[in-house]
């Protein structure tokens, strides 16, 4: 009994306090603001789904559509009740993720500054084709943060020993995805999986725990754990 | 393979036969091997939901639980510094049950015949086994603080088993005069939770420092060290200056007698009235590892590698109950050992993969609010016990952003474990 469960609550609230919006943003200090974001969400030319679906041409198209990419039950369910990402969505989307979106797989723990979203959106919407029309620049988004050599990454992982394994991750990371306070692993492509862990294992990634826990996996224990948590339903 | 779980239920008599290749004859003839589990805190509720999980039907598994709602002693301080609803302390048994397929019994077990193979329990019953695991969690040792006994339990809470226990001392807490005492008789080692008696000091001044911040806190302590007594220390210090006293060995911290009746702490003879008297008596392994006959003094030692017992090959002990090295008593290592348990049991009962034991534990404490600590430590499966590997410690000093991080993952940590243990 007794399990928490996020409200499902329409953004209203969040909308009502909509501020002055869309000139009044600064893309530039969105550019920066967005590395909180770069770790799952790619944007510009060649940009493709990583953790998070890509953002180009984010504004006014419906949520969910990204071809291909596996979304969370709760934003299909959204996307099923007719969500569009339009600036007051986006908005409230990351002021607080969840209480927009029941269950999105995003634990971004949100913006809370007006000023903060609207830099944001303003850099975003440099990625979507209308209204303004500006030209694409290189890839901002690079979801790896550490170089892993090429035959590591190469390891094909045993889902079945990552299943095991995964016992040390779940007395804190949920299989469910959920999020709060811990970050979701499930559904991680393998290689940026892979690429964050050895970040940990090699002390380039700052976190007692995981470098700990990274620590002691061996190249064929990441890559099976990163095959067991890709294919989590 | 993988099993989606909702699909389990339908699914599980038509896999089952696939899975149990290797048919290992049971000795009364049943056809599933069977697995029974007393006690469904973090080693037992664990231990049955990996078993059903992983053998998706091809053991049958009884998890013997006395309450129909688990209170989680973890966070339950939380509760007593007014952070946490009692109730979101809370868990029932009904998805194991519905959704995992485990035989969930409501009941004591009071008995194991080890030859026949049995537990027996309060209301009767004759529940057989192939596997039994207990993780019976702790009991207190008879006569351990002079004056105490369980009789005086609502006088002296211990407050040690989350639940009733917790929501009277807070009740007393709040109930104490302006500037009266609480008091602490802390245990000795080994006890469940390392941190937890000093986490719960932080808690009890966190709460009198709003309500009651005349107050005062004493602490008698027979251990002339406890865990991350640096950072409590400069935790209380800079949040809750001149509260709290602290009396260790050196003047006779563990020479204490309390009168229930007339609610006072005597400290090596010098004898104090305090308004609220906690007292956590020095602890063993939970009855049933006794009446088992599986013990050596408090507690059951064990195997490393699969957490068996040293007396009984058909039995292990996990959690706070057994005695198996270098782990420190809590939730978090109990829920690692029963991974490790449950792989090793599934393998043993149907013949699949046995992976090696490892084994992690990590333990947040909460100072005040948006002042958490923690310290971890991986571990590993020797001849001789399970042995540390490597760990790590909170640093004093650390600014408020990092501490306002460690317990916002906390609460993560919470939902986390809880969603392992439950479903």
């Amino acid at each position: 009994m007794i399990k928490t469960r996020y409200v499902l609550t329409a953004a209203c609230i969040a909308w009502a306090g909509l501020a002055n919006g869309e000139a009044g943003g600064d893309p530039e200090r969105g550019a920066q603001l967005y590395r909180q974001c770069v770790g799952c969400h790619q944007v510009g030319e060649g940009a493709v789904d990583r953790v998070g679906p890509h953002l180009n041409g984010i504004f006014d198209r419906a949520a969910g559509q990204s071809e291909g990419y596996r979304y969370s039950d709760g934003m299909q369910r959204a996307a099923a009740g007719g969500l569009v990402w339009t600036y007051e969505s986006l908005d409230a989307f990351i002021t607080d993720p969840r209480s927009l979106v029941s269950r999105t797989r995003m634990s971004f723990r949100g913006f809370d500054d007006q000023q903060d979203r609207d830099d944001l959106l303003a850099y975003l919407r440099t990625f979507s084709a209308d209204p303004q029309n500006i030209p694409e620049s290189a890839p901002t988004a690079v979801a790896v943060d550490h170089s892993v050599a090429p035959e590591i990454l190469a390891i094909v992982g045993d889902p079945a020993y990552g299943e095991y394994l995964s016992g040390e991750c779940t007395a804190c990371h949920q299989a469910s995805g959920a999020a709060n306070g811990i970050p979701s692993i499930t559904n991680w492509p393998t290689e940026d999986f892979v690429i964050a862990m050895h970040a940990y294992k090699d002390g380039v990634r700052e976190h007692p725990v995981m470098q700990m826990m990274a620590g002691r996996l061996s190249n064929e224990e990441i890559a099976a754990l990163a095959a067991y948590f890709e294919g989590l339903e | 393979m993988k099993f989606n779980r909702r699909a389990f239920i339908g699914t599980a008599t038509a896999t089952a036969a696939t899975l149990s290749a290797p048919m290992f004859v049971r000795a009364d003839g049943h056809s599933k091997p069977r697995v029974v589990v007393v006690g469904g805190g973090a080693g037992g509720a664990t231990a049955a939901r990996y078993i059903a999980k992983d053998s998706a039907g091809a053991i049958d598994v009884t998890l013997i639980e006395p309450t129909r709602a688990y209170y989680t002693c973890f966070f339950s301080n939380l509760y007593i510094g007014g952070f946490r609803e009692m109730n979101s302390l809370g868990h029932s048994y009904g998805t194991l049950a519905a959704e995992y397929g485990i035989n969930v019994v409501h009941d004591w077990a009071t008995g194991v015949d080890r030859d026949a193979k049995t537990v027996t329990t309060a209301g009767g019953y004759t529940i057989p086994y192939d596997r039994l695991i207990l993780s019976p969690g702790i009991d207190f040792v008879d006569g351990a603080v002079p004056g105490w006994d369980v009789s005086a339990s609502n006088a002296m809470p211990h407050a040690y088993k989350a639940g009733s226990q917790t929501e009277l001392l807070r009740a007393q807490i709040d109930a104490m005069p302006q500037g009266g005492t609480y008091a602490m008789v802390a245990p000795p080692n080994p006890y469940r939770c390392p941190p937890g008696p000093y986490e719960r000091v932080s808690m009890v001044a966190h709460r009198l420092s709003e309500v009651n911040p005349t107050a005062k806190i004493l602490i008698a302590d027979p251990k002339e060290k406890f865990s991350k007594q640096a950072l409590f220390e400069e935790g209380w210090n800079n949040h809750y200056s001149g509260m709290i006293e602290r009396i260790g060995p050196d003047f006779g911290g563990e020479n204490v007698e309390v009168d229930p009746a007339a609610m006072t702490l005597s400290i090596d003879g010098e004898v104090t009235n305090v308004d609220v008297c906690n007292v956590i008596p020095a602890m063993k392994a939970g009855r049933i590892a006794d009446i088992a006959g599986i013990t050596e003094g408090n507690w059951a030692p064990v195997n490393a590698a699969d957490l068996s017992s040293k007396m009984d090959e058909n039995i292990h002990v996990l959690g706070d109950a057994c005695a198996q090295g270098d782990m420190p008593k809590s939730g978090f290592s109990a829920n690692s050992q029963a991974k490790v348990c449950a792989n090793a049991v599934r393998g043993a009962l149907t013949g699949s993969s046995v992976f090696p034991a490892r084994f992690s534990n990590t333990c947040w404490s909460l100072i005040d609010t948006n002042d958490g600590i923690k310290v971890g430590a991986t571990y590993e499966a020797t001849e001789e016990k399970i042995a540390k590997v490597d760990g790590f410690v909170s640093q004093t000093g650390e600014d408020a952003a990092v501490r306002q991080a460690t317990y916002e993952e906390s609460i993560g940590w919470y939902d986390g474990i809880t969603a392992d243990m439950f479903g």
